[in-house]
């Protein structure tokens, strides 16, 4: 143990032992980084109203309180429905903007990419009061296509920022290669290039699931009625008093995040034969 | 060589090419359209509605309500404050942090990039829900702190502008680690050794080498975690208890409570302005196409 | 593969533009390569080679001009519809196929069954020698095999015409000149047209029915190899292949002399202002017994002796000042004689090698 705490760790010779204070922060860091996110697990189970850690008596009257309950199913539904939805529609959309602005001659290239990226600069609730404002016009409040068009425009940035940069990486020469041998550019794209930029597409559409399923501001707004949002009624649940409810469907959350960042290893990967 | 006949096919290959672009950009149509339908129309909207008075006329009075009425300027100190205090609590734990990280070997920063990713994947409203029930009065740390002596009494660390600060802080942090990590493994270790071989001590050769090549990335993560915050909304909500008052949530509780739609969208009007202008003074010293990965 | 040379297409380039802002990349370019013949596009970087062929094979939209495969205008059809076989310096092989997958690609897009597939698959790689590689993975093969690959995939859909974009550039000088050759018997056997592109002079010299000489958007000579190095029509020509000394001379009449001294030289003068003498290293000859009659001689002190192995290289400076080059080949008899720093030589240029070309620089 001396031994390492006296050998360098630097090139320029500062040693473990001098540095001892980094790694001690830095454990405490990764502590306080993960630990709030994976508390809510076994809280869950907890049987107490007060949430204690670790849990006295284990029960699971949570989870039943969740899954008995027409309210929180009638969310649950709307939040899986809203976010498969938004994955497949803002992927293609999104893959589509960026293939086009990558290989676009076009003067406004630059012009409609920040364009693209307006979503992200501005302010949230900015957003969300103005698709209320547009949606009671359009009659499209607390309809399942009303959030999905908002959670896409969330969305899209996020998938054009990703696959576009997958394409800046990828050589243009094969989709050339492709349509030298006869392939017109739309099949070149499908048969060619898509396959090598999977990767970045499904992760795209991963973060346009996610971004649905975890947004809570624009919900807020335009949810509700038939249609609420899981995020929606657990943010009002939170105002009110704390429901050890929440734990388990925070529990849940945390499940379906983890399942599909298994799914994004699993078809994102190459194949190898 | 001079051209004795008429260009050869020019007006035809012309009409080919003008085609060729349209058909191009035009494939990132459908989501141009769909971003101006639901999000610049609407803000313009928007923009309009904020110079619209009580009367229904034009009038200046949103603005000068935030100028005149104390309660307004509070909020928008409590807002800066915010901001300010997490970014720069963010640099502060991030800064160290992402530099241990840069310093292992590969293996193991993919772990702790692992523990930075975690609470970056995990739903906001779920970290921001385990904060409220860790800092609770009778919450866990309350309960472990007075187990083991640290303090008697339960300590009010929520539903004030302490918990508010621990929540921003742990949400915001990923923000600020991922390009600081980026910049610092992006730095050549033949720099260090030359500052050495000319007679730097390890410290100095941090400051004057190391330190300087990281700013770039130490600039671009604290601008995103401040502009985050201007505008953030469910977190000082849940954990401010209604002390902490930032100007997202003046403009919810505007729309919700006195359906204000003046009032609402001028506040998001100046936080809209606010934002774009630090963007902007932050582009003339950075170069934001590498941050998102945008442009030709 | 049959001998496709009855089917091989000729290829009518003309007047051919395209600028980018205020830059000709092509400037008025016209072109004809014959059916059947192994034509290459030699420049260096920038000269607009690569344009041209980019043109020729339809990703690159020329701003005017007409474009002909035999009797087809082709300017404004879209690539995938030339039928041209093209590889492409970086070999652009799908990495997510296999050699059969990347080879059988063109074959699957004309909807051939899939049997006629497998088996045309198997002779274009026979024919690249890759006979059996069609269940590798891209990733496993070498450099030279991709090489290979990439030209089986352009051949196995039996196109009339070939563009070859820098194929050897990635390659490493013994496997390079190997390649050459193999390609070069590719083309005897196929028969296709072919139009290739290269900075290297040597390659070009190699491969070629015909040479195509380009600079700033420009064809400077179209001619045969051997036309090209023995009668360069320009300096930049004469510069590009080859490494030549250029020594200014003076025109008198219907005579040129250098240093005063009247030139013997065979054929008629260029018809320029500008006159140069260019000097092939390996054409001007050390003199052992001083000045030979009937040819130019020239006085020199040598300055540098460079011993190559197979050849000497010698560096001497003329009494009138200039410097010339001179190569010769080692032999048992001049190994122990080659001169030394100092010594005064005797330089001989025969009339037949004393070429006389336009000085003015293009």
């Amino acid at each position: 143990m001396r031994h390492w705490l006296n050998s360098p760790a630097t090139d320029t010779q500062v040693t473990h032992g001098q540095r001892l204070w980094l790694y001690v922060f830095a454990v405490i860091v990764m502590i306080l980084l993960v630990t709030p996110t994976l508390i809510v697990i076994p809280m869950s189970f907890s049987d107490s109203q007060y949430l204690e850690f670790p849990p006295e008596v284990w029960s699971t009257r949570w989870y039943d309180n969740f899954f008995g309950s027409s309210e929180w199913m009638q969310a649950a539904r709307t939040s899986f429905q809203t976010a498969f939805l938004t994955m497949i529609v803002a992927t293609p959309i999104g893959v589509l903007a960026a293939y086009g602005l990558h290989s676009s001659r076009f003067a406004f290239v630059r012009l409609a990419f920040v364009l693209m990226i307006t979503p992200m600069m501005v302010p949230l609730v900015l957003v969300a009061i103005g698709a209320f404002y547009a949606y009671v016009k359009l009659n499209l409040l607390y309809t399942i296509t009303g959030l999905v068009l908002a959670h896409t425009v969330l969305a899209l940035p996020l998938v054009v920022i990703v696959t576009g940069s997958a394409l800046k990486g990828y050589d243009m020469s094969q989709e050339q290669a492709a349509r030298s041998l006869g392939a017109p550019r739309w099949k070149a794209f499908l048969t060619v290039t898509l396959p090598q930029i999977r990767f970045a597409v499904v992760t795209s559409a991963l973060l346009a699931f996610l971004t649905s399923f975890d947004e809570v501001v624009v919900a807020m707004f335009i949810s509700g009625g038939d249609n609420p949002t899981l995020t929606r009624n657990m943010f009002n649940a939170l105002r009110d008093q704390i429901d050890p409810t929440i734990a388990a469907i925070s529990t849940i959350m945390i499940l379906v995040t983890t399942v599909m960042m298994v799914l994004v290893q699993v078809f994102g990967q190459d194949k190898k034969h | 060589m001079s051209m004795q006949t008429a260009p050869l096919n020019a007006a035809g290959l012309r009409r080919d090419e003008r085609l060729e672009r349209l058909t191009l950009f035009g494939l990132s149509s459908p989501a141009i359209l769909l971003i101006l339908v639901v999000l610049v129309i609407p803000v313009g909207w928007l923009f309009y509605v904020s110079f619209i008075g009580a009367n229904g006329q034009f009038s200046l009075e949103n603005y000068e309500r935030m100028i005149s009425r104390r309660s307004y300027l509070r909020i928008f100190i409590t807002t800066f404050q915010v901001s300010l205090l997490t970014t720069g609590l963010c640099i502060l734990i991030g800064y160290p942090f992402a530099y241990f990280m840069s310093q292992l070997p590969s293996r193991f920063a993919n772990l702790c990039l692992i523990t930075v990713l975690l609470p970056f994947w995990t739903s906001l409203l779920v970290r921001t829900y385990a904060w409220l029930v860790l800092l609770q009065k009778q919450g866990l740390i309350n309960n472990w702190a007075i187990s083991l002596g640290l303090w008697d009494e339960p300590l009010k660390i929520v539903h004030n502008m302490t918990g508010t600060l621990i929540g921003m802080v742990h949400i915001m942090l990923p923000f600020l680690i991922l390009p600081v990590y980026g910049a610092m493994k992006a730095i050549d270790r033949d720099y260090l050794k030359a500052a050495a071989n000319l007679g730097a001590s390890p410290r100095v050769a941090f400051w004057t080498v190391f330190f300087p090549l990281t700013a770039p990335g130490l600039f671009a993560g604290a601008l995103m975690v401040f502009i985050l915050c201007l505008g953030f909304f469910v977190t000082p909500a849940v954990l401010g208890g209604g002390k902490v008052i930032m100007v997202s949530m003046q403009i919810v509780s505007n729309i919700e409570l006195f359906v204000n739609w003046g009032a609402a969208s001028a506040l998001g009007v100046v936080l809209l302005i606010l934002t774009v202008a630090i963007l902007w003074v932050a582009s003339r010293f950075l170069n934001l196409d590498r941050m998102t990965g945008g442009g030709h | 593969m049959t001998n496709t040379a009855t089917e091989a297409l000729p290829i009518s380039v003309q007047n051919i533009t395209k600028t980018y802002g205020a830059v000709h990349a092509l400037d008025d370019v016209s072109l004809e390569v014959k059916s059947g013949e192994f034509l290459t596009l030699l420049g260096p970087s920038g000269s607009g080679k690569t344009t041209l062929l980019m043109v020729l094979a339809g990703f690159t939209r020329p701003d005017c001009g007409s474009l002909k495969f035999g009797d087809r205008e082709v300017i404004r059809t879209p690539p995938h519809l030339r039928e041209v076989g093209m590889t492409f310096q970086s070999y652009a092989l799908f990495p997510h196929m296999t050699v059969a997958g990347n080879v059988g690609y063109p074959l699957r897009l004309r909807k051939r069954p899939k049997a006629e597939i497998a088996e045309r698959v198997e002779r274009a790689l026979e024919t690249v020698q890759l006979g059996g590689y069609g269940n590798r993975r891209v990733d496993q093969l070498s450099g030279g095999q991709k090489q290979r690959v990439a030209v089986a995939r352009a051949i196995v859909f039996e196109p009339r015409i070939l563009l070859m974009d820098e194929p050897l550039s990635a390659l490493d000088k013994k496997l390079r000149d190997q390649m050459q050759i193999e390609l070069r018997h590719l083309h005897e056997k196929l028969g296709m047209t072919t139009v290739y592109v290269t900075h290297d002079q040597r390659e070009a010299l190699t491969m070629s029915d015909r040479i195509a000489v380009v600079n700033h958007g420009r064809i400077m000579q179209l001619s045969t190899p051997r036309d090209l190095y023995e009668h360069p029509a320009n300096r930049f020509v004469a510069d590009f292949i080859g490494d030549s000394t250029f020594l200014t001379v003076n025109r008198l009449g219907a005579d040129v002399t250098f240093g005063g001294v009247p030139l013997i030289h065979a054929g008629p003068l260029p018809d320029t202002p500008e006159l140069q003498l260019m000097i092939r290293p390996e054409r001007i000859v050390l003199s052992s017994g001083g000045p030979r009659e009937g040819a130019n001689n020239f006085a020199a002190t040598a300055t540098d002796v460079v011993y190559q192995g197979d050849s000497f290289l010698l560096h001497a400076r003329l009494d009138t000042g200039e410097m010339v080059a001179l190569r010769g080949a080692v032999r048992g008899s001049n190994a122990t004689s080659l001169p030394q720093l100092g010594d005064r030589v005797t330089l001989t240029l025969a009339p037949e090698d004393t070429v006389l070309i336009d000085g003015s620089q293009t």
